[in-house]
């Protein structure tokens, strides 16, 4: 099947040697940061986590994400959503592939990392995070690439793919609910100290995974005229809706606790996001209150089914995308470290280079993603799956 | 199949089964070595030896930040702390600050103008059950039988998982390459200076308990810090909490410190 990447369009190619050009200029300037350290981004002694952290905690969601078109398909054998999975299942490799990087590059020791293995530790959480998002990739790798072979041969794919499947539906929900005990398990981080964590990180990851794929499928079906199927999208858009509304709903909920209860500490992270705290307005207040009012607006939007199919979907979808990345890539970092361990205020702001760095993950993530659909684009052409 | 590929397979077959015995050869001698008896270490007859090791500093005795300056001096000197002035990147072993943000759980805003205003020094914990260690990835940061919490800098992958776990803002990762924050002649050669890219902190001074000296800020405090054995009622460390109101930093937190303040 590899094949597959080898005919296409100009432009195709042209988008490849755009995305290469991208990931050799970041490259050049992660180069410079393995030269001077994490000295180039705007972390410090108090913020010690920022952008390449938040990145992997948001794309471990998006991966993680696949799972809400294999379970409808696969435990309610809604078969609708067949056409679709691979492109699903695709997105999580390259997600899984991204947080990888966004691991690598943030470590102060890169060549080291394999100590990770080869001193397991138990008690980590990373080292749980590490193994399920290996055993993440390996298993939508297997799933995605027999079952495309399957179609492509015009055959059922193996029964022996099936139990990999049902395990993999159940993976899904492991790795960010592993990626949420990073943060949730952690003693004197009040904003990251709560037993809703995972399910946050779950229900956030249940509308964004799903909006970034239809999104990006919105734009496949424009460029090449596959068809994903009205009613597998009009589906997954319910999917997506009540994702939001709860993901929203379990953020209410963390704000009811930190001002009923009255709790300095719980209170100080939410006030210092959305406020002035103890004299100091910082930059991420205004992101947050677009991230609140971009989450309002996309529910707007989808919550009445009449607006929700119509035209105005992929502005839902874009909208709701940003909030949520808001929420998870910038708030829940600087909102878990500031106020400090001290309750003091240290700022923090990502580096044009750190910036940089995250963007050539982003590239490599979508040149990933970018063969990968071209493989499975191609096979459904060839197999006829291509529209209805 | 054709009968390059099934060759290719062959090779690449062998190759992985080689690789692979090859590594868990080298696995269990390095085990081996680990565990093999009379490996030529021994304890030194001189170290200072307790189950459990704490800290009780009396800042009663300090009367203002020239006070500590010393026992800072002596810290930093004694394991080449690099000074990073104007940087929130700085590296901090032994460091002073108001009593709000050392205790933050004791917030009154009435507070005596002599403990309001005086400054109270800060350093690792060693607390008992440590979030460090829960948290690394590597077993890079380790407590040792007697409580002190360690660090194997040759480990650490620089994750800075342990900074995110530990709630007192001890630990100190070097974003930049710190020899080069350091004066030419080293302070203190018989110390490991540290590599960029890793974590660090106080080690409650484990290479000089091990020949027999007391931690670099205790021995520099002219008797106002007190070291000893928590596990033994007789010591010093324990008559001083037996005799003195002490406190220690957000106990809440169920960390144990071992690090007391009598106030």
């Amino acid at each position: 099947m590899l094949e597959k990447v080898l005919t296409g369009p100009r432009t195709f190619y042209l988008w490849l040697l755009f995305l290469v050009c991208v990931i050799g200029a970041c490259g050049l300037v992660y180069w410079q940061q393995l030269q001077q350290g994490l000295s180039i981004t705007g972390m410090s002694r108090d913020v010690s986590w920022g952008l390449y952290i938040s990145q992997f905690t948001y794309f471990v969601g998006v991966a993680a994400s696949a799972v809400m078109l294999v379970l409808p398909a696969y435990f309610h054998h809604y078969k609708k959503f067949k056409r679709m999975i691979i492109f699903g299942e695709f997105m999580a490799i390259a997600a899984v592939c991204m947080c990888s990087l966004f691991i690598l590059v943030d470590l102060g020791q890169p060549q080291r990392m394999l100590n990770v293995m080869l001193h397991p530790t138990p008690n980590s959480v990373m080292f749980y995070d590490m193994m399920v998002l290996i055993g993440y990739l390996t298993l939508n790798a297997i799933i995605g690439w027999v079952t495309l072979e399957a179609e492509r041969l015009d055959v059922e794919p193996p029964k022996w793919v099936k139990p990999l499947i049902y395990l993999s539906i159940i993976w899904a929900f492991s790795i960010h609910t592993v990626t949420a005990f990073l943060y949730a398990g952690i003693p004197g981080r009040h904003y990251w100290l709560t037993a809703i964590m995972a399910a946050r990180f779950l229900s956030s990851a249940f509308c964004s995974g799903p909006a970034i794929l239809l999104l990006l499928v919105f734009i496949v079906r424009r460029l090449t005229g596959f068809e994903p199927g009205r009613d597998a999208v009009k589906t997954l858009t319910t999917i997506i809706t009540y994702a939001m509304c709860i993901n929203v709903f379990f953020y209410l909920l963390e704000i009811f606790t930190a001002f009923y209860s009255g709790i300095p500490g719980h209170q100080h992270p939410m006030t210092f996001l959305f406020g002035e705290h103890a004299g100091h307005l910082t930059w991420v207040s205004n992101w947050m209150w677009a991230a609140v009012i971009m989450a309002l607006g996309s529910l707007v939007i989808l919550i009445p089914p009449a607006w929700r199919n119509g035209p105005l979907l992929p502005l839902a979808l874009v909208m709701l995308v940003v909030a949520s990345w808001i929420d998870k890539g910038l708030g829940l970092l600087i909102g878990g470290f500031t106020p400090n361990m001290f309750e003091t205020i240290t700022d923090y702001a990502p580096t044009c280079m750190e910036i940089s760095v995250a963007l050539g993950v982003y590239a490599i993530g979508a040149l990933v993603l970018s063969l990968l659909w071209k493989i499975a684009l191609g096979v459904k052409r060839e197999a006829g799956h291509f529209g209805d | 199949m054709n009968k390059s590929r099934r060759s290719f397979l062959k090779v690449a077959g062998l190759s992985a089964f080689a690789l692979s015995s090859g590594v868990a050869a080298l696995s269990s001698t390095a085990q081996a070595a680990a565990t093999m008896p009379g490996s030529g270490y021994k304890t030194n007859a001189a170290a200072l030896k307790a189950k459990r090791w704490a800290m009780v500093i009396d800042t009663r005795a300090f009367k203002g930040p020239e006070d500590y300056q010393p026992l800072i001096d002596a810290c930093h000197t004694a394991h080449n702390v690099p000074t990073i002035k104007g940087s929130n990147q700085n590296i901090k072993w032994f460091w002073l600050d108001k009593f709000d943000h050392a205790f933050p759980d004791d917030i009154n805003a009435y507070q005596a103008a002599g403990i309001k205003e005086r400054m109270f020094p800060l350093l690792c914990n060693h607390c008992t059950n440590p979030p460090c260690v829960r948290v690394c990835p590597t077993q890079a940061t380790y407590q040792m039988h007697d409580g002190i919490v360690a660090m194997d800098y040759h480990r650490c992958i620089g994750c800075r998982f342990c900074m995110a776990g530990c709630p007192y803002g001890a630990r100190s990762f070097n974003f930049m390459d710190p020899r080069k924050h350091l004066p030419k002649e080293m302070p203190n050669p018989a110390f490991p200076t540290r590599m960029i890219g890793v974590v660090e902190k106080c080690t409650f001074c484990a290479e000089r308990l091990a020949v027999g000296q007391m931690p670099a800020c205790v021995a520099a405090s002219n008797g106002r810090i007190l070291f000893g054995d928590l596990d033994d009622p007789n010591s010093d460390v324990r008559h001083a909490l037996a005799e003195n109101y002490s406190i220690r930093r957000k106990p809440n937190l169920g960390t144990q410190p071992g690090v007391y303040y009598l106030i």
